[in-house]
């Protein structure tokens, strides 16, 4: 017999916060330029960010062109090489990841999630946007200096950052320090504005245990930037010092090309334990949002609560802050004490518990589901199946004995690409396809999102699975050329040249994803309101995309969690949040009785 | 009626005391942290932010003190002025430590005064504690001009190592440019008291909100925080 007992009504207070005043722009300019707005602020975060990363894109082709073929492009030299590598990381984790989960999704998604009208302070927020996109402006224009971009790789260790022998000492590696000041500054600003209205600017009935985990995910994540930038931002600071007014914070005693340099006496480890405080943290302010937003994905299309919310919630919360307590993981070859490696071993170790239960609960919303195997959903799924394959590398490499061989060698590549590159960007795909119809009111073409999900994703196994094995046989990283060496075989060329062919196929897949965007924001076919029949309220606006102030007069009230799919006794398989309980159709009690 | 006058009494139910009391209000709706405005909420939050650059900083320093071979120079010497015939060892920075602590005296008392809609001396608080202030990073300003002229440079220190001057300008700047953003911010805000813009509700140009009496608090935050922070800055580079 089917259950029909009414929902609970449950008590919900009046507002306490008063409406406020929303800033109505009244010129072109100040509408969709210097914009208060937060969904049009997070299109522009969005914007620049594809643009940016769409350089990082065509430096990691180029990359794998001289891995693949090497001495067959020969304007690719050693020192353009290392160039290409480290503003393809930096530009990867920092200006494009980053920035699109929280100056993009966050933006957009967490004023509509919780029913606010817009973030608390539009201004600062817009204002983030435009240090952000100095930020960027900064970036770019590192490649146009004398001397071109920094070459030191992503984690820009001193001394050899700013010693003369790596490409790009001189005013690269200064404007590439400058510009991540810039986008500390500049996220501060947005990230103050995300933390302030979760918690503070919630709707009624909204309470913390109701929000979708996308805003779980995300507030999380801006949590730990908030904590974890400084010690960039400080370690940036000294780095700038030490280059431009020659003091000596990281800069030891040191000779370069036989000439002893004014340096002496500073400490090289303390960049990498600042740089590592933040960069671990960073991991997860890029791991968190993908985990939530895929666990709204995961629900919506396959009708079926989230299994375990609240465990997921405080999964959430302690990676977050075991993210803290792990940094030196990534220094085991460091020299730093050794007693330092077990505990941070040990620690590294129990951040796969609350990760493990994730996985473990996503596997289990999908269990006799209702798979819907739409484009969100295959991009879900394959996060799951993506981040285990990363995640259990990530076992391997935390544990001392087995990290130090294999450390500086494509294994660590495979497994950070596998893990915070891949599922990451899998879960933006995924989401892009879902809140497209809600971001312009028309669907994304199917045939093309079909094409481009099966090639990014099987592409990606091909280019990262053999880079395991790559590693396994000592090939090591950031290295222009393998050369002759006695221990790494002839067939290490063969599979890089296949390794190099499969990423310029998953790179055209993504040209194709581009297209896709822009063609569908005009031509694409007029969606429904609420296509995926999602119960979370920024489906429920009265327009679609969401107009100025977000909602109506009268802001939702919500009486539910946002997981109510496939309600036993419900005649739709899904409640909306705002949706009163003397509004949900139940289904009549004449169809019980066996 | 603004954010800030919201009170509990508008909330129906009592909340519990103590620990119950914050479980059973970030487990209810709107908001996690009742009856605080949004601004002192991201004040709040920045600052956290702020404690953990600074603690980078204080960090880094005491690990280069360790890293550097040359010895540190001796802080009682090297920050003493020469008064009537004597060196007195941190006399300077005995005063500036004294002066920036009053500042927060006067501050405390602007905030009540804010409160109380009291125009005349929220303002002339604010501008005293501007002073402050100011006379701080005037004496820093001198500090600096002092060890210059003896040769401190950030790269380099006839006293010993290196890193001391370094870390010195670095740190007592970073702090510095803290006070003197603080002290543009006061100067502003006792001009907005001073015209009346949080009686009637005027739109603030950062915030593009209407705004209140608890502008003048947030500015309190900031501004504690930043003796606060001195507080540790002088422990950890004079006494030490």
């Amino acid at each position: 017999m089917v259950d029909v007992t009414p929902e609970k009504v449950e008590y919900v207070g009046p507002a306490e916060v008063p409406e406020v005043d929303l800033y109505h722009a009244k010129t072109w300019w100040t509408k969709y330029v210097f914009s208060q707005d937060a969904k049009v602020i997070a299109i522009q975060y969005s914007g620049t960010a594809v643009a940016i990363g769409l350089v990082g894109l065509v430096l990691s082709w180029l990359m794998r062109l001289q891995l693949g073929f090497p001495e067959f492009f020969s304007f690719i030299s050693p020192d353009l090489y290392l160039q290409f590598v480290t503003m393809h990381g930096m530009i990867m984790v920092i200006y494009l990841l980053t920035a699109l989960f929280l100056g993009g999704f966050g933006n957009y998604l967490i004023p509509l999630m919780v029913g606010a009208r817009d973030m608390v302070f539009p201004f600062v927020n817009m204002v983030s946007y435009w240090v952000y996109l100095l930020a960027v402006l900064v970036l770019v224009s590192s490649f146009f200096v004398p001397g071109g971009p920094t070459g030191a790789g992503w984690t820009l260790y001193p001394p050899q950052a700013i010693l003369s022998g790596t490409p790009g000492s001189g005013a690269g590696i200064v404007l590439m320090l400058v510009s991540l000041a810039l986008f500390i500054i500049g996220f501060t600003m947005g990230g103050l504005n995300y933390v302030v209205t979760v918690l503070q600017a919630r709707t009624r009935g909204m309470t913390l245990m109701r929000l979708p985990l996308t805003v779980w995910g995300i507030f999380t994540a801006t949590v730990l930037a908030l904590l974890a930038f400084p010690a960039l931002f400080v370690s940036a600071i000294m780095m700038t010092l030490d280059s431009v007014l020659g003091t000596s914070f990281f800069m030891p005693a040191i000779v370069e090309f036989g000439e002893q340099l004014q340096y002496g006496g500073g400490s090289p480890v303390l960049f990498q334990h600042l740089f590592w405080f933040f960069g671990h943290p960073e991991v997860y302010i890029v791991a968190l949002p993908a985990f939530g937003i895929v666990s709204d994905l995961l629900s919506v299309h396959a009708r079926r609560n989230i299994f375990g919310y609240r465990m997921m919630v405080w999964a959430i919360v302690g990676i977050g802050a075991l993210s803290f307590v792990v940094w030196a993981h990534h220094m085991y070859v460091s020299g730093m004490n050794p007693y330092f490696g077990f505990f941070f071993a040990t620690t590294t170790l129990i951040i796969a518990v609350p990760t493990a239960l994730k996985v473990y609960n996503w596997t289990l919303t999908l269990w006799r589901g209702d798979i819907h195997l739409t484009l969100p959903m295959l991009f879900a799924i394959a996060f799951i199946i993506t981040f285990v394959n990363g995640g259990i590398t990530g076992l391997f490499l935390g544990n001392v004995v087995v990290d130090v061989p294999l450390s500086d060698t494509m294994f660590v590549v495979a497994h950070f690409h596998m893990v915070m590159g891949v599922a990451p960007i899998l879960v933006v795909f995924g989401a892009v396809y879902h809140w497209f119809p809600l971001m312009t009111g028309r669907m994304l073409n199917q045939a093309m999102g079909q094409f481009h999900f099966w090639v990014t994703f099987l592409g990606a196994y091909l280019i990262y699975f053999p880079m395991h094995y790559l590693g396994f046989v000592g090939v090591p990283r950031r290295y222009w050329e393998i050369g002759e060496t006695n221990f790494i075989p002839e067939s290490a060329e063969s599979l890089n040249a296949f390794i190099t062919v499969a990423a310029l196929v998953v790179g055209f897949a993504q040209v194709v994803f581009i297209y896709n965007i822009l063609t569908s924001i005009f031509k694409g076919k007029i969606s429904e309101r609420n296509p995926w029949k999602a119960t979370s309220l920024e489906w429920q606006t009265t327009t679609v995309p969401p107009g100025h102030g977000n909602f109506d007069d009268e802001l939702p009230v919500v009486y539910r969690w946002a997981y109510s799919y496939s309600v036993p006794g419900t005649v739709d398989d899904y409640t909306p949040q705002n949706v009163h309980p003397d509004d949900v159709v139940k289904i009549a009690a004449e169809q019980g009785g066996d | 009626m603004t954010e800030a006058d919201v009170t509990h009494s508008d909330i129906p139910g009592d909340r519990p005391d103590g620990m119950e009391g914050v479980i059973a209000d970030w487990a209810s709706d709107q908001r996690a942290f009742k009856n605080v405005p949004w601004g002192k909420a991201m004040m709040w939050i920045f600052l956290l932010s702020d404690t953990f650059i600074f603690s980078s900083f204080l960090i880094s320093y005491m690990t280069v003190r360790m890293s550097t071979v040359v010895s540190w120079p001796n802080t009682s010497e090297v920050f003493a002025l020469h008064l009537f015939g004597t060196d007195v060892p941190l006399i300077l920075i005995a005063i500036m430590t004294f002066i920036l602590i009053s500042s927060s005296g006067t501050m405390v008392l602007a905030v009540n005064y804010g409160y109380r809609r009291d125009r005349k001396l929220t303002t002339i608080l604010l501008i005293v504690t501007a002073l402050l202030g100011a006379s701080f990073v005037g004496m820093q300003a001198f500090e600096w001009t002092k060890l210059i002229l003896e040769g401190v440079r950030p790269w380099g220190n006839p006293f010993g190592a290196v890193q001391f001057g370094s870390v010195f300008f670095m740190i007592t700047g970073f702090h510095g440019a803290h006070v003197s953003i603080g002290v543009l911010f006061l100067l502003i805000i006792a001009r907005k008291v001073w015209r009346g813009d949080y009686d009637e509700g005027r739109r603030g140009f950062f915030t593009s909100r209407k705004g209140n009496y608890s502008v003048v608090e947030i500015m309190g935050l900031y501004w504690h925080f930043v003796d606060l922070v001195w507080v540790f800055i002088f422990a950890f580079f004079y006494l030490w």
